[in-house]
């Protein structure tokens, strides 16, 4: 699998400028004076962090949704596991700095009278233990619910369905007391990682900057999928799962392997988010969530990839800008965005893009027919 | 194992009951090694549920579904059965239409099914020989780089016809190829199918009589879930119960 | 078991005991206030003297009396009614209406001498008092009255007030008043150290007989010396009570499982429709059954505002309009986004999120977060008992209302001619075009008829449920369950998963907590689809593949 095979020339203006960004942004925050106008605020920085990680997790989506056709509804979950993970090293290692003052339990479980560490709480001072939990709680997660779902081919509507209930049904579990998390109020007030303070500029910056390569490295990762033979063979379960299985392919290993990558690098997303906005509740698994990450990838154009991670860019700097502008308003304006983006942008913005120039190039000839809807 | 048949197919008082409608009725069907045979049969005679049973897409309610003598089809699932060799083209052509005519060929070679396999895989030269061949046999080798979603619908039959092919099956069940298309490419595509048939069996099911003639093999008439009359058309064609449920008039 | 009739039933059987009653002394009434009881002006001539000792005895003769006066009587001095005139001795009594009369005659008196007091009581009279009130209320007019004295009786046990039981069991003919009389006499036998074994045994047997709460705590406090084969009974019936305890405590939770299930049944009946006939993934459905609330409400403020008295039939008043409202949006949404997106259900269900996101906000913009008050009209209220589990009123109407328009919905797509429309364009939507059905207009309808029972649902879900922006979204994944464990496209299949869910969620509560029993359903529900993607009452050959 040579890189060039791989990263088609969209691939790489997106890496360019997602590597860019990562040395950039940070230097611009750091290295620029304030009041420059190249300056990147403080502010911004964990702000563009966070749109990475979403942009990582829209790629994570687009992977199953786009290359292998099924709609996630529960991708939030993968993405608060692992953010849960990586909250739990946060939460040991505020140590004996909390309001009680405890060395190994964290507040909430002084002030809900736990008398030891819960066993799932073991290692999570480690931080290498965290990182393999990270990819592993999501991953098994997505393997043990994708073993059952595709072997007995619960296909279509009916898994999103079903992806939505599980999160759904984490969501409440995790806002139980007695479940060790932490309750509604979730995992927060951390203080560092790695021996950093996480509100230092410089660990901000760091943050950012791993973000970027994440999402980078989950491109390339996914990239590498969907070019080999095993992403045709994916493409052709999207396009005619029983023919496939006419042909001798087990379609339900090659959903499994894919939906439990994705579910692993929605998980990294989730772990990288978490430091960034410096808390991780129960809310994250919220069935919305899950929504609103495949409405990214449909804004920037299902099955691209980059067009994922666009549409997450794209739709949350809109969220950020619209909810400082007109707060009523963003919920109308995210609505409508599904409306019309499902009925007159069926291949998102890259899509409309692609469209342009084939119109632009060969003015007499008809666009390439468009992607063959969903199912 | 010990073959319970010489037969390359054998079906055995085979039924299947969806709701209490029985869609076979004690069918037994044997098919030899590089045999063509041609099912025909009025609509609900259980042609294609009886595809569905050899593919192992449904699972009998009884009956015994032996293939080369050894393996028994209604234990096995749609991929076993495939890799095993039977090969199936749907009526209505079911090709990969986001992929070009090159990737579904390249799809259905007869190669390693793994996922994992698959992520680490590289074109070798005799992949790229069969694949040569097959657009040869095909005629389409001026297609190859084409997305099946644009080829007409002839087109599409050969391409899953090459597709098939390329599984290099024992047994390829073929339903209703000629459909849709024009004298021309039906002629062409019985004589594909009588080509293939030297080294491979054929089981073809279809509607066109004249298609059925030129293919110029035994014939099987399937009635309400079991089989009602066979031997060469001419011989069916004169069965008086033949004639009052199928030819009719 | 015993079924105890409902209350509201009993206040029916003694209004008309009550006018029998009436009837019956109407033309006595009048000569009996002259003769009094012997015993009765004895009793009031000690409270006379005024001394507490003398008052106590007066109680207990007062306490035994057949006259209907005596409970005025005992009444007016525990209120301090009960007037005194230290001069003559004389008696009065002063009704609550300020009339004055002679305590001992009951004739009426024009004006008290001055210098009257009340009857002065202490602590021993009061409880005198409160006997003497007890053992009056035993021999009551009123059944409900006697009933209640009963009941007081068995909960304090008082041995004091065994005569009065007596005398009160031998002249009652109240069926119903009569057991509790018997069970009141049983629980002070039951203790007694004076009464026969065999006595006890069969009290401790009667009390049993209960079978709630208040025969256990009467069963278990019995005194420790109590005899061997006493304490045998009151074991057994302890084990008995709380057997039958625990089997309507079953009852009880099965009670509620139907309650959730009809309010499941609502919730999902609509898109039993939307999705399960037309196949449409409609995210918005939760946002019509919240429509149809806020209907309820402005309806319900608009009667407040402007027709008070029509307060009663605000629901009735609410009903076709939330259907029409809801209906309307529905076909709105059905002609402008989600028929350009037929055979796309995943597309279908992103289109109708975006649309649920701005009905929600929408709403939210018009009637602000928080959440509206919608009351209920007054026949919805209270409750009534089935031996010993409470069914109230509100909950009762919704599960017949769920069922209610469950069946209309059965009939009107059996029986009508859209129902026939309905089912061959879903059949074969080409050939029902073909035969000159206008698929379209039948499409919005459809869709238009399962928005519009959300909408009625919402007017029931009202009652019950926060009326806020967010109420549909809490119904919206519970619909899905419901409608695809009872299998896609089966009525039938989403009653008995309605139901089938609420139960088996309120049965799983007391072991797992409502949370975790929740969260036990929902991953039971997505084993099961794993197990049967069509769910409980799938259609199975060829009708499937279409």
């Amino acid at each position: 699998m040579s890189g060039a095979g791989i990263i088609d020339r969209k691939g790489w203006v997106f890496i360019a400028l997602v590597l860019g960004a990562a040395v950039l942004v940070p230097a611009a925050n750091l290295m620029v004076p304030e009041g420059s106008p190249l300056h990147v605020s403080d502010y911004l920085v964990p702000l563009l962090g966070k749109y990475l990680c979403y942009a990582l997790l829209a790629v994570a989506v687009d992977l199953v949704w786009g290359y292998c056709g099924v709609l996630s509804l529960g991708h939030a979950a993968f993405f608060a596991l692992g953010g849960y993970a990586m909250g739990m090293y946060l939460m040991r290692q505020i140590g004996p700095r909390g309001v009680y003052g405890n060395p190994t339990l964290p507040d909430f479980m002084v002030f809900l009278n736990y008398k030891e560490l819960p066993w799932f709480w073991w290692g999570f001072d480690w931080f290498p233990f965290a990182l393999v939990m990270v990819l592993f709680v999501p991953g098994l997660l997505a393997f043990l619910f994708g073993w059952f779902a595709f072997r007995s081919r619960v296909t279509g509507v009916y898994l999103s369905i079903i992806t939505q209930a599980m999160t759904y049904a984490l969501m409440l579990a995790f806002f139980r007391n007695d479940m060790g998390f932490g309750g509604n109020n979730g995992l927060t007030d951390f203080k560092d990682i790695l021996g950093f303070s996480i509100s230092a500029d410089g660990t901000r910056a760091a943050l950012f900057a791993a973000s970027a390569l994440a999402l980078a490295g989950g491109y390339v990762l996914c990239r590498a999928l969907v070019t080999s033979k095993y992403g045709k063979v994916l493409v052709a379960v999207r396009d005619a799962e029983s023919r496939t299985r006419f042909m001798g392919y087990r379609v339900e290993n090659y959903k499994l392997l894919c939906w439990t990558v994705s579910a692993m690098l929605a998980g990294v997303a989730g772990a990288l988010y978490v430091p960034q906005v410096g808390i991780i509740n129960p809310g994250e698994f919220a069935p919305a969530n899950s929504i609103e990450a495949v409405i990214w990838v449909a804004v920037g154009g299902r099955g691209t990839l980059v067009g994922a991670a666009l549409g997450a860019l794209l739709v949350n700097a809109g969220k950020t800008w619209f909810t400082g502008l007109l707060p009523e308003a963003w919920l109308f304006a995210l609505g409508a965005l599904f409306v019309l983006v499902t009925l007159f942008l069926p291949r998102g913005v890259l899509g409309l893009w692609d469209t342009i120039a084939a119109r632009r190039a060969k003015p007499s000839q008809p666009a390439v027919p468009a992607a063959k809807p969903a199912e | 194992m010990e073959p319970i048949t010489q037969s390359l197919l054998y079906l055995d008082n085979v039924s299947v009951v969806f709701d209490g409608f029985r869609a076979l009725n004690a069918l037994s069907l044997t098919i030899e090694e590089a045999e063509m045979r041609a099912i025909i049969g009025p609509n609900g005679a259980g042609k294609t549920t009886m595809m569905d049973v050899i593919t192992g897409k449904t699972r009998p309610t009884k009956g015994e579904a032996m293939f080369a003598g050894v393996y028994d089809l209604t234990k096995l699932d749609e991929a076993a059965i495939a890799q095993l060799g039977i090969g199936r083209k749907f009526q209505t052509p079911t090709v990969f239409d986001m992929h070009t005519v090159e990737d579904n060929l390249l799809l259905a070679l007869k190669e390693d099914r793994r996922a994992f396999a698959n992520i680490y895989w590289r074109r070798t030269a005799r992949e790229k020989e069969r694949i040569e061949a097959l657009l040869e046999r095909i005629r389409m080798t001026d297609q190859r780089h084409r997305k099946a979603a644009e080829l007409s619908h002839g087109q599409k039959q050969w391409l899953e016809i090459g597709m098939l092919l390329a599984q290099e099956p024992r047994l390829l069940l073929v339903d209703e190829p000629a459909a849709g298309m024009t004298d021309q490419e039906t002629a062409d595509t019985a004589e594909l199918l009588r080509d293939i048939a030297k080294t491979q069996s054929v089981v073809v099911v279809e509607h066109d009589m004249q298609f059925v003639r030129d293919l110029g093999v035994k014939v099987t008439v399937l009635h309400e879930g079991s089989v009602l009359a066979e031997g060469s058309l001419d011989q069916v064609s004169s069965n008086e119960r033949v004639i009052e449920v199928y030819l009719g008039r | 078991m015993r079924i105890r009739v409902s209350r509201r039933a009993l206040c029916l059987m003694v209004a008309f005991l009550a006018c029998a009653w009436a009837a019956a002394l109407g033309s006595i009434g009048a000569a009996r206030a002259q003769a009094t009881d012997p015993d009765l002006a004895a009793a009031v001539a000690r409270f006379g003297t005024d001394s507490y000792a003398e008052t106590e005895s007066g109680l207990a003769t007062l306490s035994v009396s057949s006259d209907p006066r005596a409970a005025e009587i005992v009444e007016a001095l525990k209120d301090g009614r009960l007037l005194v005139d230290p001069q003559t001795k004389a008696v009065y009594l002063r009704a609550p209406n300020g009339a004055l009369s002679d305590a001992a005659t009951g004739a009426a008196v024009a004006s008290a001498p001055s210098g009257v007091r009340a009857v002065r009581v202490n602590n021993r009279v009061r409880r005198a008092l409160d006997a003497a009130a007890g053992a009056l209320a035993l021999v009551s007019a009123d059944p409900q009255k006697r009933l209640d004295a009963a009941a007081a009786v068995f909960k304090s046990r008082d041995a004091s007030a065994l005569p009065a039981l007596d005398a009160a069991l031998a002249k009652e003919s109240d069926p119903a008043v009569k057991t509790a009389l018997a069970q009141a006499r049983a629980a002070i036998i039951v203790a007694s150290p004076s009464a026969s074994e065999p006595e006890r045994v069969s009290a401790a047997r009667l009390i049993a007989a209960r079978g709630d709460q208040e025969a256990l705590a009467v069963l278990s406090s019995l005194p420790a010396d109590s005899p061997p084969a006493v304490k045998q009974a009151a074991a057994d019936g302890i084990e008995s009570v709380k057997r039958s305890l625990a089997m309507w405590s079953v009852a009880q939770n099965v009670w509620y499982g139907l309650s959730l299930g009809s309010v499941l049944l609502l919730a999902a009946i609509g898109l039993a429709i939307t999705f399960g006939v037309m196949g449409v993934i409609n995210m918005a459905h939760g946002e019509m059954v919240m429509i149809g609330a806020y209907t309820t409400y402005v309806v319900q403020e608009i009667i407040r505002t402007s027709a008070p008295f029509l307060f009663g039939w605000s629901l009735a008043i609410a009903l076709p309009l939330a259907f029409l409202v809801t209906a309307l949006v529905g076909i709105l949404i059905e002609r402008t986004v989600i028929r350009f997106l037929y055979g796309r259900p995943l597309e279908t269900l992103l289109a109708t999120w975006g649309i649920s996101l701005i009905l929600q906000q929408a709403v939210r913009s018009v009637f602000g977060p928080t959440n509206k008050e919608v009351g209920s009209p007054s026949w919805m209220s209270g409750s009534f008992d089935i031996g010993q589990m409470a069914i109230t009123y509100n909950r009762l109407a919704i599960i017949i209302f769920a069922l209610l328009v469950f069946f209309a919905l059965l009939l009107v797509l059996r029986r009508t001619m859209l129902g026939l429309y309905v089912r061959a364009v879903t059949q074969n939507r080409r050939m029902a075009a073909a035969m000159g059905i206008r698929t379209g207009r039948i499409d919005a309808l459809t869709f238009g008829l399962g928005s519009g029972i959300a909408g009625i649902a919402g007017v029931a879900l009202s009652q019950i449920d926060n009326v806020s922006p967010n109420l549909g979204q809490g119904y919206i994944i519970d619909s899905f369950m419901v409608v695809v464990f009872g299998g896609v496209g089966n009525l039938w299949g989403t009653l008995v998963a309605a139901f089938g869910l609420g139960i088996a969620n309120k049965l799983l509560e007391p072991f797992a907590g409502a949370v975790l029993g929740k969260i036990i359903i929902l991953v039971l529900i997505i084993l099961f689809i794993q197990k049967r993607p069509r769910g409980l009452f799938a259609l199975k050959g060829r009708a499937v593949e279409a």
